[in-house]
């Protein structure tokens, strides 16, 4: 009889685990994976999914099972039996659940510093950085073999930049800024001339993001990715993902900024190293005198901030170049190292501000 | 109608106390000591709360922000909130004694510590809002200035009300038997939110002039 | 009429001449705890259509992808003050100050409150500021839901409605710290004697729990408002970036309440739970010491969680990890109440009428929602997952399924106590049925939703949604639907039902033994603690081993 009992309540357990199994790797219930964050982040949430599933068929067959079996019959007036505690069992419901919280912590710390790469843990050396580092560098537009030589000589030589070529070297970070503003999405591509509304980035090369916002608050959000982070006026946020799935995804605010809070949304393009660097060089190409690319710099130019026309025009006089650059200035790769200076410079007095 | 009876018939003692329908009707209840200090007091500490709550905040608009107060906010002057603090942590041990007084049921005694309590806030009021007539700043010319004027002036507020309390006792004590007889929990919480105020102004004034 | 009165009272004492509440008292300043206690049922319960009706035409709205039912603006007002409503006008007064001013006193053998006078005020501050922010909708609702974010808040269209939202908090905020003061002091200090605070119900131990979290956290959420008023209205920059201000501080302040805030409307629930399964089961409850103190720990872990509601927020790493284990922590005593009420049910003698139905309906709704929650702690998971629908149907698991479960199952137990009248049984299942269908139907989706990439508090969404959102919308209407079984049910009974006798369900607690509705001054004579809360059940020695725990399987 004893016996018999046991066998019984092991048979509901491996049924319940094996069900909770097999759930979590069957429930279908994210989209894509599209980036190498979203694989980390699945195979956590498929833990998760297996461990509450496994907790909601026990609680809610045990309440089933009690209704049916408890239940009071006709004419019974009596009471149950007087179980006030049972000392064991509570405690072995308090370790349990505790474990099973500690693990998922530990292992959501895991996955948490693998998604944000080394950045946690070398967070206090952040200071240390040279004041330019390779990683913004490696967004200028230059062949990918000076790229390698830079992290040890971080003066450029502008004189040796050819003009007009815009390979991307995919060992090193494509970094973005991204500016969110009611209801629209501005991308920036530092080191080159491209302000779009929509982002495209190769695939397999880690990107970084630079968030900030010129109103209120949004939230920039990849549900293929699965990452999310909000942006705020006056901090500059950030954000990693390495894409590895082509396609187009969804960029969707997610933090209320207004009553078209749900029209705010764009899409991110993940493309082919080639096929991104082709757009790279047809954007560059338009960026210089289309209207849009104007429009938007007007829209981004920041009182704290000169913005990047103002900022040439004055390098350019003190360097005593021609005085009538503007409409040419963004041809001259030279200019346009020093352009980059300034943001890099930019960016780097408002991430040691806000740190 | 039945509801309405036992209305009229507690209205005498409503008057004189909260407890009353407790008193009244509960006797087994009247045994329990005063419980209006023990929820004044907790009273008091989730009001505690809401300045903690101020502080926190002020506290970390300081860490945040690059230079604070920021460049150009004229230096606070110093003496004359110093002086006003001498005379409101002052006032507080003079309270103290119309609570001593109040245990012999000596209100005479009471009256005057009350007015002295009230002359000395009332002079702290007015150092408070001389002090605001010559600062150089307004409440919106930075974020240093807002708070500055936002957490004074919220404490401010509450010294107005202490006040005001401790003006309404001494009123109350013209009355013939007032407070006599171990019924002197108006002199008592009066004397109570008095410390209070003083307290927090403590802590503000540390961190507000000296830190 | 006055004469009268004044006659017998003049001539008799006040207690043997009433032993019934006349029903002009509910409508007037009445200081008796049980008067003021369904006050604040029957006021809350109207907001609570109130702001049913906005859901509805939220989830008419949201029917479609496009904006078509109403427009942007008037859609984040309608989710703004339907949030509002429910959390400040619904289930934070109706589960302290309704249950636990009418159960309190009567539960600890008190005659009345602490301070009765006090207690009326708390009450009475409610219905204008629930009629001050409903006014809002004159003049533009506001519109930044109900966390208010600055920068967005400071810079609305809705100035005056954001300003009268701010308000109202403050005042409900006051109310509900009244009545919290209230609790505190009543329960602490007038149990009847001979009453410790271990043989106290267990909905007490809840009630202080929550009003010790209402107590400290309340005020903070108080200085949010008046920075977040200033900023509003006199131009200060304590929020605004563009002013040298930090967004973020709000965030942190308004969280550091309102993340309490859900176990202030939980943690009661969790009482009426403890309450209710012992007494229908016919079992004493399971590890009452845990339970008790299982309150005190949420208590506690509740107020070191906030941050967890800004793991987006750019907070900096080591404080997102720091309230992700404290986050995770708290699934351990919620964990042991559940289980402890699984153990409660087992080897019972379940009378599975309206009150038990609600109590493991909200047992069942209520895990859901804490293991959606534990999934949220997760950092990582709720990167992906904040400020989506999943949030959506996380928060109503454990505010509706949880909350408002418990609440209906309170309303069934009491309501024979309350108003000496019993409910309509059928009916009672047939709202049931109802509920728990609708309430999944419209909430279970949801979690898909968010997971697939639809945000929160949009009016218009991806068109591959549309369909899920059609399912989630016909379960709104028929959680619509459901209340007017129980209106009719409660309406109809309160003035035909069967009378009630003192102790229908044949409980334990010291309420069921006055009468039914209670008497004024809550017994005639002295209450009489005869026996624990829970003493139910045939003592142990009395059954076989065999049959103990494992049950016989005939």
């Amino acid at each position: 009889m004893k016996i018999q009992k046991i066998i019984q309540i092991t048979a509901v357990f491996s049924l319940i685990i094996a069900a909770s199994l097999w759930y979590s790797q069957n429930h279908g219930l994210l989209p894509v994976q599209a980036a190498e964050e979203a694989v980390l982040y699945d195979n956590l949430f498929n833990a998760l999914i297996a461990i509450v599933t496994a907790i909601f068929l026990l609680v809610q067959g045990f309440i089933i099972y009690s209704m049916i079996r408890f239940r009071r019959r006709k004419g019974d007036d009596t009471d149950g039996i007087a179980l006030h505690d049972n000392f064991v069992l509570e405690i072995v419901w308090t370790a349990i659940p505790t474990i099973l919280v500690m693990w998922v912590g530990i292992y959501s710390f895991d996955v948490y510093t693998s998604m944000k790469g080394t950045d946690f843990m070398s967070m206090p050396m952040a200071h240390h950085h040279s004041p330019i580092s390779a990683e913004q560098i490696a967004n200028l537009a230059m062949p990918a073999a000076m790229a390698d030589t830079l992290p040890s000589q971080p003066e450029i030589d502008s004189q040796q930049a050819p003009s007009g070529q815009l390979v991307a070297d995919s060992s090193l970070p494509l970094v973005i800024d991204v500016s969110a503003m009611r209801y629209a999405w501005i991308f920036t591509y530092p080191g080159t001339e491209i302000v779009t509304s929509e982002m495209h980035v190769p695939v397999g090369r880690k990107v970084k993001l630079n968030l900030n916002a010129q109103d209120v608050n949004h939230a920039f959000w990849v549900p293929q990715f699965r990452l999310k982070q909000d942006t705020i006026p006056g901090i500059t946020t950030n954000m990693e993902f390495t894409p590895n799935k082509l396609g187009e995804y969804p960029i969707i605010c997610a933090e209320l900024c207004g009553g078209y809070h749900g029209g705010m949304r764009t899409t991110i393009t993940v493309q082919t190293p080639t096929e991104y660097d082709s757009w790279l060089k047809e954007e560059a190409e338009v960026a210089s005198n289309s209207p849009q690319t104007l429009a938007f710099r007007q829209v981004l130019k920041d009182p704290t901030q000169m913005s990047d026309r103002e900022f040439l025009t004055e390098q350019a006089q003190a360097m005593r170049i021609d005085k009538d650059l503007p409409t040419e200035i963004h041809d001259h790769i030279d200019r346009m190292n020093h352009h980059h200076m300034h943001e890099m410079a930019s960016y780097l007095t408002s991430a040691t501000s806000t740190n | 109608m039945q509801g309405s009876t036992i209305d009229s018939a507690n209205v005498v003692e409503l008057e004189h106390s909260d407890d009353a329908t407790i008193a009244h009707t509960a006797e087994h209840h009247s045994e329990h000591p005063d419980l209006r200090v023990f929820g004044l007091l907790v009273f008091l500490g989730s009001e505690g709360m809401l300045f903690m709550g101020l502080f926190a905040a002020y506290l970390t608009f300081r860490a945040v922000a690059p230079a604070w107060p920021p460049e150009g906010t004229p230096k606070l002057e110093t003496l004359l909130p110093a002086i006003n603090t001498v005379i409101l942590v002052s006032s507080s041990f003079v309270i103290h004694q119309a609570d001593h007084a109040i245990k012999k049921d000596d209100i005479k005694a009471v009256r005057w510590w009350f007015l002295a309590t009230f002359l000395m806030g009332a002079t702290f009021l007015a150092g408070q809002v001389y002090e605001y007539m010559h600062l150089e700043f307004g409440l919106t010319s930075s974020l240093f200035a807002s708070t500055f004027y936002v957490l004074t002036g919220f404490h401010g507020f509450h010294v107005f009300v202490g006040l005001t309390l401790i003006a309404i006792m001494g009123i109350k004590s013209f009355k013939p038997g007032a407070f006599l007889g171990g019924k002197h929990f108006g002199i008592e919480a009066a004397s109570i939110y008095w410390h209070f105020v003083d307290v927090i102004w403590i802590v503000l004034f540390l961190m507000l002039y000296i830190l | 009429m006055t004469q009268v009165i004044e006659r017998i009272s003049a001539t008799q004492p006040p207690e043997p001449s009433s032993d019934t509440t006349h029903w002009r008292e509910y409508f007037s300043f009445s200081t008796d705890h049980k008067v003021i206690g369904i006050q604040y049922l029957v006021t809350t319960f109207g907001f609570y259509l109130l702001g049913g009706l906005m859901a509805s035409v939220i989830r008419a709205e949201l029917a479609t992808p496009d904006t078509d039912l109403v427009s942007s603006d008037l859609y984040n007002g309608l989710f703004t003050v339907h949030a509002t409503v429910m959390i400040f006008l619904w289930i934070v007064p109706a589960v302290t100050g309704g249950f636990g001013n009418y159960l309190v006193p009567l539960m600890i053998g008190a005659r009345d409150m602490a301070f009765p006078k006090l207690n009326a005020v708390a009450f009475w501050i409610i219905p204008p500021a629930g009629a001050l922010l409903l006014s809002s909708f004159f003049f533009g609702a506001p519109s930044t839901g109900w966390t208010a974010y600055p920068p967005l808040s400071i810079l609305t269209d809705q100035h005056v409605g954001q300003a009268i939202w701010i308000f109202s908090i403050i005042l409900l905020g006051t109310s509900s710290i009244l009545a919290a003061v209230n609790f505190v002091v009543t329960i602490f200090s007038m149990r009847m004697p001979g009453m410790d605070f271990f043989s106290m119900p267990l909905f007490c131990w809840a009630i202080l729990s929550a009003s010790g979290l209402v107590l400290i956290a309340t005020p903070v959420l108080a200085g949010a408002m008046i920075l977040l008023g200033f900023d509003l209205l006199a131009g200060t920059n304590f929020f605004n970036p563009t002013g040298g201000g930090d967004p973020v501080v709000y965030q942190h302040l308004f969280w550091f309440y309102s993340h309490p805030a859900v176990y202030v409307m939980i943690l009661p629930v969790f009482g009426i739970i403890s309450e209710i399964l012992p007494v229908h089961s016919r079992k004493p409850i399971f590890g009452y010491k845990a339970i008790a103190f299982s309150s005190v720990f949420i208590c506690i872990l509740g107020l070191v969680v906030w941050a967890h509601h800004m793991f987006t927020s750019g907070t900096p790493d080591w404080l997102r990890i720091f309230f992700m284990i404290a986050t995770l922590l708290v699934a351990v005593p919620t964990g042991i109440k559940v289980f402890s009420w699984l153990a409660t049910l087992w080897g019972g003698k379940l009378r599975l009428e309206s009150p038990l139905l609600f109590a493991i309906g909200f047992v069942s709704m209520f895990v859901v929602g804490g293991l959606s929650g534990v999934m949220l702690g997760s950092v990582p998971v709720d990167i992906h997952l904040h400020d989506t629908y999943f949030i959506v149907a996380h928060f109503h698991y454990v505010l509706f399924g949880g909350s408002v479960f418990g609440i209906y199952a309170g309303f069934y137990h009491w309501f024979p106590k309350m108003v000496g009248r019993m409910l309509n049984e059928f009916w009672g299942k047939v709202h049931f049925v109802l509920t728990f269908v609708g309430f999944n139907l419209c909430f279970l989706p949801m979690h898909l939703l968010g997971l697939q990439g639809m945000p929160r508090r949009v009016a218009q969404y991806d068109p591959q949604f549309a369909n899920i959102n059609v399912i989630c919308s016909i379960g709104a209407f028929i959680l619509a639907i459901s209340t007017f079984p129980f209106l009719f049910n409660a309406a109809w009974s309160w003035f035909y039902g069967p009378k009630a006798v003192d102790n229908p369900w044949n409980a334990l607690t010291l309420e069921w033994t006055t009468s039914s509705p209670p008497h004024p001054h809550n017994w005639i004579g002295e209450p009489v603690l005869a026996t624990g809360p829970y003493d139910y059940g045939v003592p142990m020695d009395e059954f076989e081993e065999e049959s103990m725990f494992t049950g016989t399987i005939d």
